[in-house]
């Protein structure tokens, strides 16, 4: 946790010493191959907004999506003393893979956003943006879809580029690309935040139009289940 | 706006007058018995899917618009096929069981949204447009339940897209009527497997199907809209 407990988180703690009251968080990577850079989760107001799918994605979200640095969005969740919980996995979270991240439950931060970067893919990210978090004591679960951020075409070419308006994808953590693509597309359509219409590789491991392997690689949504344990 | 039949209005208007003259934001009234308007934006969250114009229903639950694993009525079919909106809706305000229609001015491109006004006694929501680079893809939410908003309440949804089941997805030039093709649209011949499914998506011809007009650009995954309903009466 970034953020140390605010006066009012505290008085409030006091109020009611007889309960430890938190928001638990459990993240599970529900897709086949593909990694979740550090994640970051952040309890806030209800009028923040990491993203908002149908807008343009902010300069900060945009280096999240294309190379998975969360430190502009950071900065801007600590300006709104948002709680903060970054890199909860400590490194990648792996397909299958599950972390935890768990907050102060009362006080301004009534909601919930997550966001990571899918890799590999150009500008896909898993996302949820500003859950209400609920006010009883249990369990809820959710799932959550993958985003296109909209501001890189999905050539999916494994050249290294990581950082903004650099074409490419970063790398593949699991290994199972092939190199030499020719790009699957130079354009993007929709320049908003929208649902990732998903990659298309292809089986060729040193040719072709992707760096992405067809039966490695492909997703459907969700791609993510989160689990909120109010206690 | 739906014409109500004036007896059954009146009745309905001194019933809730008792109800209304205390009744505060915060009114939770039973379905059926109170006017409310509700707000209703579409934001296209497809890459390359543009939507038809919007078909906007508000009813009770005896009237059903689509319903899965069921074949689809000739006014979903043709909307589903060529993205013409008006036997769909002229349907629904032929019927008992709706209190408003809405339709949409145009094409919602991707990335982009338009918003629909409904009013009306009823409290369920009904949504169809199709996407129109595909033979029979439809946005829709299938009666969803508004009763419990409070005035002012705003709640967020997701649409699936579901397959009409109508015609055959061959992603054909001649039968993909969107800007990606310049096919037809309607066509009464059923030659697919006449129910409604949830979509299995497009292929595109680099994908493997090479007689397809489509791309990998037109290939969407689950949710294809963002719905944001207002309850604002």
């Amino acid at each position: 946790m970034k953020k140390i407990l605010t006066a009012a988180f505290t008085t409030l703690v006091f109020a009611t010493p007889a309960l430890a009251q938190n928001v638990s968080v459990d993240v599970t990577n529900l897709t086949n191959a593909i990694y979740f850079t550090p994640l970051l989760v952040a309890t806030h107001p209800e009028s923040t907004h990491l993203f908002k799918s149908g807008t343009a994605a902010s300069a900060n979200l945009q280096t999240m999506a294309e190379g998975g640095n969360t430190a502009g969005l950071i900065t801007d969740l600590m300006g709104i003393s948002a709680d903060i919980s970054d890199n909860p996995a400590g490194g990648l979270l792996a397909p299958g893979a599950s972390t935890n991240a768990t907050f102060p439950k009362g006080g301004q931060n009534t909601h919930l956003s997550l966001v990571a970067m899918m890799l590999p893919t150009n500008d896909g990210f898993v996302g949820l943006d500003a859950l209400e978090i609920p006010n009883a004591t249990g369990t809820y679960t959710y799932f959550l879809n993958a985003y296109d951020a909209g501001t890189e075409a999905n050539d999916e070419i494994i050249n290294g580029g990581g950082a903004t308006g650099t074409p490419g994808i970063p790398a593949d953590p699991g290994g199972n690309n092939g190199t030499g693509a020719t790009g699957v597309t130079t354009t993007e359509n929709n320049m908003m935040v929208h649902i990732h219409r998903g990659v298309l590789g292809d089986m060729d491991l040193v040719a072709g139009k992707s760096d992405l392997t067809t039966n490695i690689h492909r997703w459907l949504n969700p791609v993510a289940k989160i689990v909120i344990t109010v206690n | 706006m739906k014409k109500y039949p004036t007896f059954v209005m009146g009745t309905l208007l001194l019933a809730t007058l008792a109800l209304q003259a205390c009744s505060d934001s915060d009114d939770r009234a039973s379905a059926g018995t109170t006017m409310r308007s509700y707000e209703v934006t579409v934001v296209n969250l497809t890459n390359n899917q543009p939507f038809s114009p919007l078909a906007a229903i508000l009813h009770k639950s005896t009237y059903q618009g689509m319903t899965l694993g069921a074949s689809a009525s000739p006014g979903l079919e043709t909307l589903a096929e060529s993205g013409d909106n008006s036997p769909f809706l002229a349907d629904a305000n032929a019927n008992t069981a709706v209190s408003d229609t809405a339709s949409g001015a145009g094409l919602i491109a991707s990335g982009t949204q338009e918003t629909v006004m409904l009013t009306g006694s009823e409290t369920r929501l009904t949504l169809a447009s199709m996407l129109v680079n595909t033979n029979d893809a439809i946005a829709a939410l299938n009666g969803i339940e508004l009763g419990n908003m409070a005035l002012n309440e705003v709640m967020t949804l997701h649409a699936r897209a579901y397959d009409a089941g109508t015609e055959d997805n061959n992603e054909a030039n001649s039968d993909v009527p969107g800007p990606a093709a310049d096919g037809e649209g309607f066509n009464a011949t059923r030659n697919d497997r006449d129910f409604v499914i949830v979509h299995p998506g497009v292929i595109g011809m680099e994908d493997g199907l090479s007689t397809s007009v489509l791309t990998e650009a037109h290939r969407f995954d689950n949710a294809v809209a963002k719905i944001t309903i207002k309850r604002t009466s």
